[in-house]
Protein backbone atom coordinates (compact mmCIF):
# COMPACT_ATOMS: atom_id res chain seq x y z
CA UNK A 1 0.00 0.00 0.00
CA UNK A 2 1.37 3.44 -0.76
CA UNK A 3 3.09 5.45 1.92
CA UNK A 4 3.56 9.24 2.20
CA UNK A 5 6.21 11.22 3.85
CA UNK A 6 4.77 13.60 6.50
CA UNK A 7 6.99 16.52 8.07
CA UNK A 8 5.03 18.06 11.50
CA UNK A 9 6.56 18.80 14.79
CA UNK A 10 5.93 16.47 17.49
CA UNK A 11 6.05 18.29 21.21
CA UNK A 12 9.02 20.63 19.59
CA UNK A 13 11.28 18.59 17.93
CA UNK A 14 10.77 18.26 13.79
CA UNK A 15 9.03 14.73 12.36
CA UNK A 16 9.68 13.23 9.47
CA UNK A 17 7.47 9.46 9.05
CA UNK A 18 5.64 7.75 6.33
CA UNK A 19 1.92 7.08 6.81
CA UNK A 20 -0.24 4.86 5.16
CA UNK A 21 -3.15 5.93 3.48
CA UNK A 22 -6.12 6.37 5.47
CA UNK A 23 -3.71 5.89 8.84
CA UNK A 24 -5.47 8.14 11.53
CA UNK A 25 -2.93 10.44 13.71
CA UNK A 26 -3.48 7.95 16.71
CA UNK A 27 -2.22 5.21 14.80
CA UNK A 28 0.55 7.16 13.46
CA UNK A 29 1.84 8.60 16.98
CA UNK A 30 1.51 5.26 18.90
CA UNK A 31 2.89 2.69 16.20
CA UNK A 32 4.77 5.09 13.82
CA UNK A 33 6.68 7.44 16.19
CA UNK A 34 6.39 5.48 19.07
CA UNK A 35 4.90 8.09 21.39
CA UNK A 36 2.23 5.86 23.15
CA UNK A 37 0.99 8.54 25.88
CA UNK A 38 -2.25 9.32 23.65
CA UNK A 39 -4.41 6.43 24.24
CA UNK A 40 -6.92 4.06 21.96
CA UNK A 41 -9.99 3.99 23.73
CA UNK A 42 -13.09 3.11 21.35
CA UNK A 43 -11.55 4.67 17.73
CA UNK A 44 -14.33 6.77 17.16
CA UNK A 45 -14.71 9.69 18.71
CA UNK A 46 -16.61 8.67 21.76
CA UNK A 47 -14.00 8.72 24.68
CA UNK A 48 -11.40 11.39 24.29
CA UNK A 49 -8.68 9.41 25.41
CA UNK A 50 -6.80 9.84 22.14
CA UNK A 51 -6.82 14.06 22.52
CA UNK A 52 -3.80 15.80 21.45
CA UNK A 53 -3.06 19.01 20.60
CA UNK A 54 -2.85 20.62 16.94
CA UNK A 55 -1.50 23.65 16.65
CA UNK A 56 -2.83 24.36 20.12
CA UNK A 57 -6.20 23.51 19.96
CA UNK A 58 -7.63 20.12 21.05
CA UNK A 59 -8.50 17.00 18.52
CA UNK A 60 -9.42 13.53 18.06
CA UNK A 61 -6.55 11.88 16.98
CA UNK A 62 -8.53 8.66 16.30
CA UNK A 63 -10.65 10.72 14.09
CA UNK A 64 -8.01 12.52 12.05
CA UNK A 65 -6.13 11.42 9.22
CA UNK A 66 -2.14 11.06 9.96
CA UNK A 67 -1.65 13.19 7.05
CA UNK A 68 -3.67 16.29 8.05
CA UNK A 69 -0.88 17.04 10.33
CA UNK A 70 1.98 17.92 7.64
CA UNK A 71 3.57 21.17 8.77
CA UNK A 72 1.68 21.95 12.31
CA UNK A 73 2.36 21.35 15.73
CA UNK A 74 1.53 18.10 17.86
CA UNK A 75 1.53 18.04 21.75
CA UNK A 76 1.22 15.24 23.60
CA UNK A 77 1.03 14.05 27.25
CA UNK A 78 4.37 12.95 26.25
CA UNK A 79 5.79 16.26 26.04
CA UNK A 80 4.33 18.17 29.13
CA UNK A 81 6.99 17.27 31.47
CA UNK A 82 10.11 19.48 31.09
CA UNK A 83 13.28 19.35 32.44
CA UNK A 84 12.21 21.62 35.89
CA UNK A 85 10.08 18.45 36.66
CA UNK A 86 6.36 17.26 35.80
CA UNK A 87 3.55 20.04 34.24
CA UNK A 88 1.92 21.75 37.28
CA UNK A 89 -1.41 20.27 35.79
CA UNK A 90 0.41 16.40 36.16
CA UNK A 91 1.73 17.37 39.66
CA UNK A 92 -1.79 18.49 40.52
CA UNK A 93 -3.67 15.27 38.76
CA UNK A 94 -0.62 13.31 41.27
CA UNK A 95 -1.73 15.45 44.33
CA UNK A 96 -5.50 14.96 43.89
CA UNK A 97 -5.71 11.41 43.18
CA UNK A 98 -6.69 12.30 39.91
CA UNK A 99 -5.58 9.31 38.17
CA UNK A 100 -7.00 5.54 39.27
CA UNK A 101 -5.99 3.47 35.89
CA UNK A 102 -4.74 6.51 34.13
CA UNK A 103 -6.09 5.47 30.60
CA UNK A 104 -7.91 8.75 30.30
CA UNK A 105 -5.07 10.95 32.16
CA UNK A 106 -3.14 12.15 29.14
CA UNK A 107 -6.52 12.73 27.36
CA UNK A 108 -7.75 14.87 30.33
CA UNK A 109 -4.12 16.30 30.05
CA UNK A 110 -4.67 17.95 26.92
CA UNK A 111 -8.07 19.14 27.43
CA UNK A 112 -7.20 20.81 30.46
CA UNK A 113 -4.06 22.27 29.24
CA UNK A 114 -5.80 23.65 26.26
CA UNK A 115 -8.38 25.69 28.37
CA UNK A 116 -5.19 26.39 30.75
CA UNK A 117 -3.54 28.04 27.70
CA UNK A 118 -6.35 29.82 26.68
CA UNK A 119 -8.25 30.95 30.05
CA UNK A 120 -5.54 30.51 32.79
CA UNK A 121 -7.94 30.69 35.40
CA UNK A 122 -11.28 29.40 34.50
CA UNK A 123 -14.65 28.87 36.35
CA UNK A 124 -15.72 24.94 37.56
CA UNK A 125 -17.99 25.32 34.94
CA UNK A 126 -15.49 26.21 32.11
CA UNK A 127 -13.67 22.79 33.47
CA UNK A 128 -16.58 20.79 33.45
CA UNK A 129 -17.20 22.25 29.77
CA UNK A 130 -13.92 21.60 28.70
CA UNK A 131 -13.38 18.01 29.64
CA UNK A 132 -16.81 17.11 28.33
CA UNK A 133 -15.95 15.08 25.78
CA UNK A 134 -13.24 12.79 27.74
CA UNK A 135 -14.62 10.04 29.78
CA UNK A 136 -13.61 8.55 32.87
CA UNK A 137 -15.04 5.24 33.89
CA UNK A 138 -12.82 5.56 37.72
CA UNK A 139 -12.05 9.05 39.64
CA UNK A 140 -16.30 10.20 38.74
CA UNK A 141 -14.75 13.25 37.89
CA UNK A 142 -14.46 15.35 40.74
CA UNK A 143 -10.93 14.68 41.89
CA UNK A 144 -9.96 15.60 38.06
CA UNK A 145 -12.13 18.90 37.92
CA UNK A 146 -10.54 19.58 41.44
CA UNK A 147 -7.11 19.00 40.24
CA UNK A 148 -7.30 21.25 37.08
CA UNK A 149 -9.11 24.32 39.12
CA UNK A 150 -6.01 23.44 41.71
CA UNK A 151 -3.58 24.04 38.73
CA UNK A 152 -5.18 27.08 37.63
CA UNK A 153 -4.91 28.42 41.22
CA UNK A 154 -1.34 27.63 41.57
CA UNK A 155 -2.08 25.50 44.47
CA UNK A 156 -0.17 22.53 43.11
CA UNK A 157 3.38 21.77 44.98
CA UNK A 158 6.06 22.23 42.52
CA UNK B 1 -7.56 -2.56 -2.37
CA UNK B 2 -7.29 0.34 0.46
CA UNK B 3 -7.92 3.58 0.63
CA UNK B 4 -6.48 6.01 -1.32
CA UNK B 5 -6.48 10.05 0.34
CA UNK B 6 -6.17 12.44 -2.30
CA UNK B 7 -5.52 16.28 -1.19
CA UNK B 8 -7.45 19.32 -3.95
CA UNK B 9 -5.83 22.41 -3.48
CA UNK B 10 -9.35 24.00 -5.43
CA UNK B 11 -12.83 23.26 -4.50
CA UNK B 12 -13.83 23.21 -8.51
CA UNK B 13 -11.24 20.55 -8.14
CA UNK B 14 -12.14 18.44 -5.56
CA UNK B 15 -15.84 18.47 -6.79
CA UNK B 16 -14.99 16.90 -10.20
CA UNK B 17 -13.64 13.95 -7.72
CA UNK B 18 -16.43 13.99 -5.89
CA UNK B 19 -19.07 14.12 -8.81
CA UNK B 20 -16.77 11.12 -10.17
CA UNK B 21 -17.81 9.10 -6.97
CA UNK B 22 -15.15 9.98 -4.50
CA UNK B 23 -15.67 10.85 -0.54
CA UNK B 24 -15.14 14.21 0.97
CA UNK B 25 -13.70 13.52 4.04
CA UNK B 26 -14.61 17.27 5.28
CA UNK B 27 -14.01 17.09 9.35
CA UNK B 28 -13.57 13.27 9.41
CA UNK B 29 -15.53 12.96 12.58
CA UNK B 30 -18.57 10.30 11.01
CA UNK B 31 -16.39 9.31 7.83
CA UNK B 32 -13.51 8.42 9.66
CA UNK B 33 -14.88 5.62 11.81
CA UNK B 34 -15.64 4.18 8.31
CA UNK B 35 -11.75 4.28 6.94
CA UNK B 36 -10.46 3.09 10.37
CA UNK B 37 -12.77 0.18 10.20
CA UNK B 38 -11.79 -0.42 6.56
CA UNK B 39 -14.97 -0.10 5.32
CA UNK B 40 -14.39 -1.50 2.12
CA UNK B 41 -17.10 0.73 0.04
CA UNK B 42 -14.70 3.23 0.46
CA UNK B 43 -11.72 3.45 -1.49
CA UNK B 44 -11.50 7.17 -3.23
CA UNK B 45 -11.58 9.90 -0.56
CA UNK B 46 -10.45 13.75 -0.85
CA UNK B 47 -9.60 16.37 1.20
CA UNK B 48 -10.24 19.93 0.33
CA UNK B 49 -7.25 22.16 1.01
CA UNK B 50 -8.89 25.60 -0.49
CA UNK B 51 -9.03 28.31 2.42
CA UNK B 52 -12.20 29.11 0.75
CA UNK B 53 -14.17 26.06 1.92
CA UNK B 54 -13.71 27.15 5.44
CA UNK B 55 -14.28 30.98 5.03
CA UNK B 56 -17.46 32.60 6.88
CA UNK B 57 -18.38 35.79 5.16
CA UNK B 58 -21.16 38.96 4.73
CA UNK B 59 -22.28 40.36 8.16
CA UNK B 60 -25.37 41.57 6.26
CA UNK B 61 -28.72 40.47 6.15
CA UNK B 62 -27.24 36.83 5.01
CA UNK B 63 -24.05 35.12 6.13
CA UNK B 64 -22.14 32.68 4.09
CA UNK B 65 -20.46 30.13 5.85
CA UNK B 66 -18.34 27.86 4.22
CA UNK B 67 -19.16 23.91 4.42
CA UNK B 68 -15.82 23.39 5.78
CA UNK B 69 -16.19 26.06 8.77
CA UNK B 70 -16.16 24.04 12.03
CA UNK B 71 -18.40 24.35 15.07
CA UNK B 72 -15.60 25.87 16.69
CA UNK B 73 -15.23 28.78 13.91
CA UNK B 74 -19.23 29.18 14.50
CA UNK B 75 -19.54 29.46 17.84
CA UNK B 76 -16.33 32.26 18.17
CA UNK B 77 -17.31 34.31 14.67
CA UNK B 78 -19.16 37.16 15.86
CA UNK B 79 -22.02 37.27 13.06
CA UNK B 80 -22.53 34.37 14.16
CA UNK B 81 -24.24 34.95 17.42
CA UNK B 82 -27.71 33.44 16.59
CA UNK B 83 -25.66 29.65 15.72
CA UNK B 84 -23.20 29.70 18.21
CA UNK B 85 -25.63 27.92 21.23
CA UNK B 86 -26.22 25.25 18.45
CA UNK B 87 -22.42 24.95 17.77
CA UNK B 88 -21.67 24.83 21.49
CA UNK B 89 -23.66 22.00 22.48
CA UNK B 90 -22.13 19.64 19.45
CA UNK B 91 -20.04 16.74 21.26
CA UNK B 92 -16.97 18.63 23.64
CA UNK B 93 -14.36 20.89 22.46
CA UNK B 94 -12.26 18.83 20.56
CA UNK B 95 -15.03 17.43 18.07
CA UNK B 96 -16.22 21.04 17.57
CA UNK B 97 -12.42 21.88 16.31
CA UNK B 98 -12.67 19.20 13.61
CA UNK B 99 -17.00 18.67 12.93
CA UNK B 100 -18.07 20.59 9.93
CA UNK B 101 -21.21 22.69 8.92
CA UNK B 102 -21.04 20.58 5.77
CA UNK B 103 -20.85 17.27 7.52
CA UNK B 104 -23.54 17.62 10.00
CA UNK B 105 -25.82 18.23 6.94
CA UNK B 106 -24.88 14.59 6.08
CA UNK B 107 -25.16 13.37 9.75
CA UNK B 108 -27.55 10.15 10.48
CA UNK B 109 -30.61 11.12 12.76
CA UNK B 110 -31.14 11.86 15.46
CA UNK B 111 -27.63 13.89 14.73
CA UNK B 112 -27.45 17.06 12.33
CA UNK B 113 -28.32 19.82 15.31
CA UNK B 114 -27.12 22.25 12.50
CA UNK B 115 -29.09 20.97 9.97
CA UNK B 116 -31.91 21.29 12.20
CA UNK B 117 -31.45 25.18 12.76
CA UNK B 118 -30.61 25.80 9.04
CA UNK B 119 -33.63 23.63 8.05
CA UNK B 120 -36.08 26.33 10.34
CA UNK B 121 -34.01 29.55 8.81
CA UNK B 122 -34.56 28.79 5.66
CA UNK B 123 -30.74 28.55 4.14
CA UNK B 124 -29.62 27.52 1.09
CA UNK B 125 -26.71 25.68 0.02
CA UNK B 126 -24.18 26.37 -3.00
CA UNK B 127 -22.43 23.90 -4.62
CA UNK B 128 -21.75 21.19 -7.80
CA UNK B 129 -26.00 21.32 -8.00
CA UNK B 130 -26.42 24.87 -8.11
CA UNK B 131 -28.21 27.32 -5.19
CA UNK B 132 -31.03 25.48 -3.49
CA UNK B 133 -32.84 25.13 -0.32
CA UNK B 134 -31.58 22.88 2.43
CA UNK B 135 -34.88 21.02 2.07
CA UNK B 136 -33.81 19.57 -1.16
CA UNK B 137 -30.24 18.29 0.22
CA UNK B 138 -31.95 16.99 2.94
CA UNK B 139 -34.53 15.14 0.82
CA UNK B 140 -31.36 13.23 -1.41
CA UNK B 141 -28.83 13.29 0.78
CA UNK B 142 -27.00 10.74 -1.33
CA UNK B 143 -26.69 12.55 -4.63
CA UNK B 144 -25.99 15.76 -3.36
CA UNK B 145 -22.50 16.49 -4.77
CA UNK B 146 -19.94 18.90 -3.03
CA UNK B 147 -21.42 21.37 -0.96
CA UNK B 148 -19.48 24.82 -0.83
CA UNK B 149 -21.06 26.41 1.31
CA UNK B 150 -24.28 27.38 3.16
CA UNK B 151 -26.53 30.61 2.92
CA UNK B 152 -28.03 31.82 6.15
CA UNK B 153 -30.61 34.34 6.56
CA UNK B 154 -29.88 36.43 9.70
CA UNK B 155 -32.95 36.04 11.83
CA UNK B 156 -34.21 39.04 13.57
CA UNK B 157 -33.69 39.38 17.45
CA UNK B 158 -35.72 37.07 19.12
CA UNK B 159 -37.41 35.26 16.25
CA UNK B 160 -35.39 32.21 16.34
CA UNK B 161 -34.80 29.52 19.21
CA UNK B 162 -33.33 26.65 19.37
CA UNK B 163 -33.18 23.43 22.09
CA UNK B 164 -31.59 19.99 22.31
CA UNK B 165 -33.09 17.75 24.57
CA UNK B 166 -30.37 15.02 25.84
CA UNK B 167 -30.18 12.65 29.00
CA UNK B 168 -26.75 13.33 29.32
CA UNK B 169 -25.38 17.20 29.81
CA UNK B 170 -23.29 18.39 28.74
CA UNK B 171 -22.95 15.92 25.87
CA UNK B 172 -24.79 13.64 24.34
CA UNK B 173 -26.59 12.23 21.53
CA UNK B 174 -29.96 13.92 21.38
CA UNK B 175 -33.86 12.53 22.21
CA UNK B 176 -34.94 15.68 20.18
CA UNK B 177 -33.63 18.99 18.89
CA UNK B 178 -36.21 21.73 18.00
CA UNK B 179 -35.33 24.95 16.09
CA UNK B 180 -38.34 27.63 15.45
CA UNK B 181 -37.99 30.51 12.88
CA UNK B 182 -41.05 32.81 13.80
CA UNK B 183 -40.99 36.15 12.23
CA UNK B 184 -43.58 38.49 13.08
CA UNK B 185 -45.56 41.11 11.69
CA UNK B 186 -48.20 43.21 13.55
CA UNK B 187 -48.48 40.67 16.07
CA UNK B 188 -48.88 37.88 14.11
CA UNK B 189 -47.11 35.03 12.94
CA UNK B 190 -46.11 35.08 9.12
CA UNK B 191 -43.50 32.24 7.22
CA UNK B 192 -43.05 30.55 10.26
CA UNK B 193 -40.75 27.39 10.15
CA UNK B 194 -40.26 24.84 12.79
CA UNK B 195 -37.82 21.65 12.24
CA UNK B 196 -36.84 19.17 14.32
CA UNK B 197 -34.65 16.39 14.53
CA UNK B 198 -34.80 12.50 16.02
CA UNK B 199 -38.54 12.79 14.65
CA UNK B 200 -37.47 11.47 10.68
CA UNK B 201 -35.06 9.83 9.54
CA UNK B 202 -33.14 13.40 9.57
CA UNK B 203 -33.87 16.69 10.10
CA UNK B 204 -37.52 17.32 9.34
CA UNK B 205 -40.02 19.63 9.56
CA UNK B 206 -43.49 19.64 11.56
CA UNK B 207 -45.74 21.15 9.52
CA UNK B 208 -48.39 20.24 11.82
CA UNK B 209 -46.87 22.77 14.23
CA UNK B 210 -46.37 25.48 11.22
CA UNK B 211 -50.05 25.17 9.99
CA UNK B 212 -51.28 25.49 14.12
CA UNK B 213 -48.85 28.87 14.35
CA UNK B 214 -49.28 30.66 11.09
CA UNK B 215 -51.20 33.70 10.91
CA UNK B 216 -51.57 33.45 14.74
CA UNK B 217 -50.69 35.47 17.48
CA UNK B 218 -47.96 33.37 19.64
CA UNK B 219 -50.06 33.21 22.82
CA UNK B 220 -50.99 30.27 24.93
CA UNK B 221 -53.39 28.87 22.73
CA UNK B 222 -51.83 29.16 19.47
CA UNK B 223 -49.16 27.62 21.46
CA UNK B 224 -50.62 24.93 22.92
CA UNK B 225 -52.81 24.08 19.33
CA UNK B 226 -48.90 24.07 18.14
CA UNK B 227 -47.67 21.57 20.84
CA UNK B 228 -50.85 19.31 20.23
CA UNK B 229 -49.90 19.12 16.36
CA UNK B 230 -46.12 18.71 16.74
CA UNK B 231 -45.80 15.09 15.83
CA UNK B 232 -48.52 14.84 12.85
CA UNK B 233 -47.34 13.19 10.05
CA UNK B 234 -43.66 12.27 11.83
CA UNK B 235 -41.67 9.07 12.08
CA UNK B 236 -39.77 9.56 14.93
CA UNK B 237 -36.27 7.75 15.54
CA UNK B 238 -36.56 4.39 17.80
CA UNK B 239 -33.03 4.39 19.07
CA UNK B 240 -31.00 3.71 22.34
CA UNK B 241 -31.60 6.90 23.77
CA UNK B 242 -35.74 6.99 23.12
CA UNK B 243 -38.17 4.98 21.91
CA UNK B 244 -40.08 6.60 18.85
CA UNK B 245 -43.05 6.06 21.49
CA UNK B 246 -41.05 8.55 24.03
CA UNK B 247 -40.17 10.84 21.31
CA UNK B 248 -43.54 11.22 19.53
CA UNK B 249 -44.98 11.74 23.14
CA UNK B 250 -42.71 14.30 24.13
CA UNK B 251 -42.02 16.07 21.18
CA UNK B 252 -44.92 18.59 21.57
CA UNK B 253 -44.01 19.28 25.47
CA UNK B 254 -40.73 20.31 24.46
CA UNK B 255 -42.10 22.78 21.74
CA UNK B 256 -44.54 24.17 24.14
CA UNK B 257 -41.41 24.86 26.08
CA UNK B 258 -39.65 26.81 23.26
CA UNK B 259 -42.28 28.66 21.92
CA UNK B 260 -43.20 29.65 25.34
CA UNK B 261 -39.67 31.17 25.21
CA UNK B 262 -40.18 33.23 22.63
CA UNK B 263 -43.89 34.57 23.24
C1 LIG C 1 -18.51 11.65 19.91
C2 LIG C 1 -19.36 12.29 18.86
C3 LIG C 1 -20.37 13.16 19.23
C4 LIG C 1 -21.16 13.78 18.27
N1 LIG C 1 -22.15 14.62 18.69
C5 LIG C 1 -22.93 15.21 17.77
C6 LIG C 1 -23.98 16.05 18.17
O1 LIG C 1 -24.17 16.31 19.35
N2 LIG C 1 -24.78 16.59 17.22
C7 LIG C 1 -24.59 16.33 15.89
O2 LIG C 1 -25.32 16.86 15.07
N3 LIG C 1 -23.60 15.54 15.47
C8 LIG C 1 -22.77 14.95 16.38
N4 LIG C 1 -21.78 14.11 15.97
C9 LIG C 1 -21.68 13.75 14.54
C10 LIG C 1 -20.70 14.61 13.74
O3 LIG C 1 -19.56 14.92 14.51
C11 LIG C 1 -21.29 15.94 13.26
O4 LIG C 1 -22.52 15.71 12.66
C12 LIG C 1 -20.37 16.70 12.29
O5 LIG C 1 -20.91 17.98 12.01
C13 LIG C 1 -20.06 15.97 11.00
O6 LIG C 1 -19.18 16.78 10.23
P1 LIG C 1 -17.76 16.26 9.69
O7 LIG C 1 -17.14 17.40 8.97
O8 LIG C 1 -16.94 15.67 10.75
O9 LIG C 1 -18.22 15.11 8.68
P2 LIG C 1 -17.35 14.05 7.87
O10 LIG C 1 -17.16 12.85 8.68
O11 LIG C 1 -16.14 14.68 7.29
O12 LIG C 1 -18.37 13.75 6.68
C14 LIG C 1 -19.59 13.09 6.91
C15 LIG C 1 -20.24 12.75 5.56
O13 LIG C 1 -20.67 13.92 4.89
C16 LIG C 1 -20.03 14.08 3.64
N5 LIG C 1 -19.69 15.50 3.51
C17 LIG C 1 -19.08 16.28 4.44
N6 LIG C 1 -18.97 17.55 4.01
C18 LIG C 1 -19.51 17.57 2.77
C19 LIG C 1 -19.68 18.60 1.77
N7 LIG C 1 -19.25 19.86 2.00
N8 LIG C 1 -20.26 18.28 0.61
C20 LIG C 1 -20.68 17.01 0.37
N9 LIG C 1 -20.56 15.98 1.27
C21 LIG C 1 -19.97 16.27 2.44
C22 LIG C 1 -18.81 13.18 3.72
O14 LIG C 1 -18.38 12.75 2.46
C23 LIG C 1 -19.27 12.07 4.60
O15 LIG C 1 -20.00 11.13 3.85
C24 LIG C 1 -20.95 13.50 16.90
C25 LIG C 1 -19.91 12.64 16.52
C26 LIG C 1 -19.12 12.05 17.47
C27 LIG C 1 -18.00 11.15 17.05
S1 LIG D 1 -9.99 6.77 20.95
FE1 LIG D 1 -10.35 8.68 20.04
S2 LIG D 1 -12.11 9.36 21.06
FE2 LIG D 1 -11.91 7.35 21.86
S1 LIG E 1 -8.71 7.06 35.75
FE1 LIG E 1 -9.48 5.24 34.86
S2 LIG E 1 -10.63 6.05 33.19
FE2 LIG E 1 -10.09 7.82 34.25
Amino acid sequence: MARKPVSFTLNGAERDVFVREGENLLDMLRRGVGDLSPKYGCGQGGCGACTVLVDGEPVLSCLMLAEAVAGRRVETAAGLAGAGGLHPLQQAFMDGFAAQCGYCTPGMLMAARALLDRNPRPSRAEVIEAIGGNLCRCTGYEPIIEAILAAAEGRARA
Amino acid sequence: MGVTVETHASLAEAARAVEAGATLIAGGTIVMRRVNAGDQRLSRTVRVADPAFARISGGGGTISIGAGATMAAIAAHRDLDFLAPVARQLGGPALRNMATIGGNLFARAPYGDMAVALLALGARVTGTSGARPVEDLLRARDRAGLVFAIEVPRPRPGEFAWAKITRVHPYGSPVLTIAVHAPREGGRLRGVRVAFGGMGPGPVRATGAERALEGQPLDAATIARAAQAAAEGLEPVDDAVASAWYRREVAGVHLRRVLEGMS
